[in-house]
């Protein structure tokens, strides 16, 4: 209930703080409004083929960056994770065309693969040498998009060799059609599961709760608890790159269908300010990803249709997390100052 | 009469609906050092934080060398002539000594004027510091004689000291003291805010105690007895319990022991020399040291939560441990007070948490400990310095561990509280526990211990809890 009211005032917030930069800049507010509103809500198919499906890859890569954060790993790389799993998810479904019915399972569980592998290498550097993941994972970033830009124009080009993208996938490598007649995919229902068992694990499970320790103070964890922080930390590591991985793949299996070297926009970036609205909650991080879905969904529209530049709402995405992440400081220091009376 | 250096009339300051001073008053007379007692939460620091401008009164009149003033900001206070020495330092580490006395000043940087000034101050002192030393180097004593050298050098003639002591060892707080009473002379005076009886003995002249926000004694020092002096602090007769050391005779069967244990730190600085020692069931072993002798590694030795560099240690697994540091490494402060029970047994938890059995776990904690808490989910954050504690003790002693290392159980916690705390120690010891206990305050370790083990830079020797020789050894004094 309370991130259903959580994401209710960031979307008043979000609309408001829109409306005030849209006037200042001088520009037909209850237009761009109008065609925000259609393009993210206007019709079922809107809501399904826009929004929702826009919203699957940051829940997912949202979840990545709770789990992660919430065990004290800063995992900046949820982006090149991403990509990896995508890129592992569409080799393996074209090198593999004949699975059939374990087509779709195996491309997710591969996806997932590649992303916990491409973790694990800042992981390792964290664990031996002391790495700090915050720039490891900033740059496998990189090396995750221009190992995909080569991908896509050498050994996984289409057969062609005139596009930098691969072939298509075979139907059967493709996730089911929630609507029919709508873009919307299973992909937004696996994420959906997978951010309610992450809700279930963390607050009803050992593990769960060893995570949480982990990060929110390592020093005790370790000294009363006597937990093995380190493991603990390098495991929900891995889990968010298999997240973010499988992210990747339910993209390319749901989406995309093929591989592309701008095969997304960011998702891993702002898949971190998703999941802190949410306030790092698994819950909350469906909301904030729809809230998101549906701010891109109708920046497409809001250009479309009244030309407005989309990256207003980048600008609006940003403020909702300077405000959150002031309002979270606020309300730590008063509990402080009660305690410090 | 002369005019007082400081006096405070009168003041009262709310909190919301909390009323933590009350008519409070303070009268520091020129060429003094004045002892403000109080138990924890009776409003001393709330009370120097009016003075020194940090808060500002509801009511009442703060008068420095007798005019009054009202300050909006600490900057005020300084200007008028007072200076604080905060309990926590606020210095910057990565900064040098000079750097950090001209932080806070205004207009150009000039260096060598200021490490003029420091060696200046030092001179005139005896307050000697390296103008160009980086503060991270510096030991915590020489961090302390920093912060007084930053007051004085903004011309404080009253300096406030919020628990000098509680960070040095036993020698260098006996060297502060006696700096702090030959330096309040003339027109200058100290203000001293302890809860410390023996520090207020040693050098105030005069003695205001708080009880509850208010003033409750305000005298000269001369023919005042302990028993009075506490019983203005608590309110009500306590004895001050010096705990006689039980007539027990070891022969428990040892429970602890170390084998020619060593600890060698990442630098590769041997932190505890070759040491073997046994601990046995049913007596206090305490260990007396000065800071960082040594005695944090062999305590997280006995406690196994630290594996020896070499020789062996032979620790069940069932140890409790009450760290020194208790935010750092016995809670998780943002968490609720069943998660920080839960969080004892963490490591082994496995599949689900009982969290139902695991809330009733904590009630039934909270009343056997008597800790003060509106119940289970409450974040242990909401919880005063004395109930953390006393909630701790009782997560290590919850399941019957066969010994129990504690390291400064009674920093920062009042009278009650440091009583209750050392009555459960006792209880543990007779209920046939092994019972490791540091404590920088030697007289506590003296109180309770059966025998003492004494580090002085890694060596470790044991002896009778006999004050004059663990104090030599403590110094390395043969």
């Amino acid at each position: 209930m309370r991130s259903v009211a959580l994401v209710l005032a960031l979307t008043a917030i979000a609309v408001a703080l829109l409306a005030l930069i849209l006037g200042a800049s001088g520009m037909d507010v209850g237009r761009a409004l109008l065609a925000l509103s259609r393009g993210a809500a206007g019709s079922w198919d809107a809501v399904l083929s826009g929004t929702l499906v826009r919203a699957t890859p940051l829940l997912i890569t949202g979840l990545a960056i709770t789990l992660a954060f919430r065990a004290g790993v800063l995992n900046i790389g949820a982006e090149g994770q991403l990509l990896m799993g995508a890129a592992a998810a569409a080799a393996v479904g074209l090198a593999w065309p004949g699975l059939g019915l374990l087509a779709v399972p195996t491309l997710l569980v591969i996806g997932a693969i590649a992303g916990g592998a491409w973790a694990a290498i800042a992981a390792v550097l964290r664990l031996r040498f002391g790495v700090l993941e915050v720039i490891s994972t900033l740059m496998l970033n990189f090396v995750a998009q221009y190992l995909l830009s080569w991908l896509v124009r050498g050994p996984l080009q289409e057969p062609q060799h005139i596009y930098p993208q691969s072939a298509s996938l075979a139907e059967s490598a493709r996730l089911a059609t929630l609507v029919p007649g709508t873009r919307l995919h299973a992909g937004f229902l696996l994420g959906v599961l997978l951010a309610g068992m992450l809700a279930i694990v963390f607050a009803r499970t050992a593990a769960g709760f060893r995570v949480r320790l982990v990060g929110a103070n390592p020093a005790a964890a370790i000294s009363a608890g006597r937990i093995d922080a380190a493991r603990v930390a390098f495991g929900a590591f891995v889990l968010s790159g298999a997240l973010a991985g499988l992210a990747g793949a339910v993209e390319v299996s749901g989406v995309t269908f093929a591989l592309y070297e701008n095969l997304s926009p960011g998702y891993g970036f702002s898949a971190i300010a998703v999941a802190l609205l949410a306030r790092l909650h698994p819950a909350g991080v469906v909301g904030t990803a729809t809230l998101f879905g549906a701010l891109e969904a109708g920046a497409v529209a809001m250009q479309r249709d009244a030309g407005v530049p989309s990256v207003v709402v980048s600008v609006v995405e940003a403020v909702l997390i300077l405000l959150v992440v002031a309002a979270e400081q606020w309300r730590t220091r008063r509990v402080a100052a009660q305690v410090g009376a | 009469m002369t005019v007082a250096a400081l006096a405070l009339e009168g003041i009262t300051k709310r909190f919301g609906a909390v009323t933590a001073l009350d008519d409070a008053s303070l009268t520091v007379r020129a060429g003094t050092v004045h002892a403000l007692l109080g138990e924890n939460g009776a409003g001393k620091s709330t009370l120097m934080r009016v003075a020194f401008g940090m808060l500002a009164p509801d009511r009442g009149t703060v008068r420095v060398a007798g005019t009054a003033h009202t300050f909006a900001t600490a900057r005020g206070a300084i200007d008028t002539g007072l200076g604080m020495v905060h309990q926590h330092f606020s210095l910057v580490p990565a900064l040098t000594v000079a750097e950090n006395v001209a932080l806070g000043g205004r207009g150009r940087f000039d260096r060598a004027a200021v490490a003029a000034s420091v060696r200046d101050i030092g001179a005139e002192t005896g307050l000697l510091l390296d103008p160009d030393a980086r503060v991270a180097t510096l030991p915590v004593s020489a961090q302390q004689r920093l912060e007084i050298v930053k007051a004085l050098s903004r011309k404080a003639r009253v300096l406030i000291l919020d628990e000098p002591t509680a960070v040095l060892a036993p020698d260098e707080a006996r060297e502060l003291l006696a700096w702090v009473k030959r330096w309040a002379v003339g027109e200058r005076a100290a203000v001293l805010i302890t809860h410390h009886l023996a520090d207020a003995f040693a050098v105030a002249d005069d003695v205001t105690v708080l009880r509850r926000g208010r003033t409750v004694l305000a005298r000269g020092v001369d023919g005042l007895t302990e028993s009075a002096l506490v019983q203005a602090m608590l309110g009500e007769a306590l004895t001050v319990a010096s705990g006689a050391p039980s007539a027990h005779d070891r022969t428990g069967a040892p429970v602890l022991a170390l084998d020619r244990a060593t600890v060698v730190d990442e630098r590769g600085i041997e932190r505890l020399a070759p040491t073997t020692c046994e601990i046995t069931a049913g007596e206090i072993v305490g260990v007396a040291a000065v800071e960082g002798a040594g005695q944090a590694e062999l305590l997280r030795l006995l406690a196994g939560r630290l594996r020896p560099s070499s020789g062996r240690a032979t620790v069940p697994l069932s140890v409790g441990f009450v760290p020194a540091d208790r935010h750092r490494d016995a809670v998780v402060l943002d968490m609720p007070l069943v998660e920080n029970l839960a969080l004892k047994d963490a490591a082994q938890a496995r599949s689900w948490m009982p969290w139902p059995a695991l809330r009733s776990e904590t009630d039934a904690l909270m009343s056997r400990f008597d800790v003060r808490a509106n119940g289970p989910t409450t974040p242990m954050r909401a919880l005063s310095g004395g109930n953390q504690q006393k909630f701790v003790l009782g997560r290590e002693l919850a399941e019957g561990p066969v010994a129990l290392v504690v390291e400064n159980p009674t920093r920062g916690l009042d009278i009650r509280a440091t009583e209750e705390v050392r009555s459960r120690l006792r209880a543990a010891r007779d209920a046939g526990l092994a019972v490791v206990l540091y404590s920088e305050d030697l007289d506590e370790v003296l109180a309770l211990a059966d025998r003492v083990l004494v580090v002085h830079a890694g060596q470790v020797q044991a002896m009778p809890p006999d004050r004059t020789r663990v104090g030599r050894a403590m110094l390395g004094a043969s």
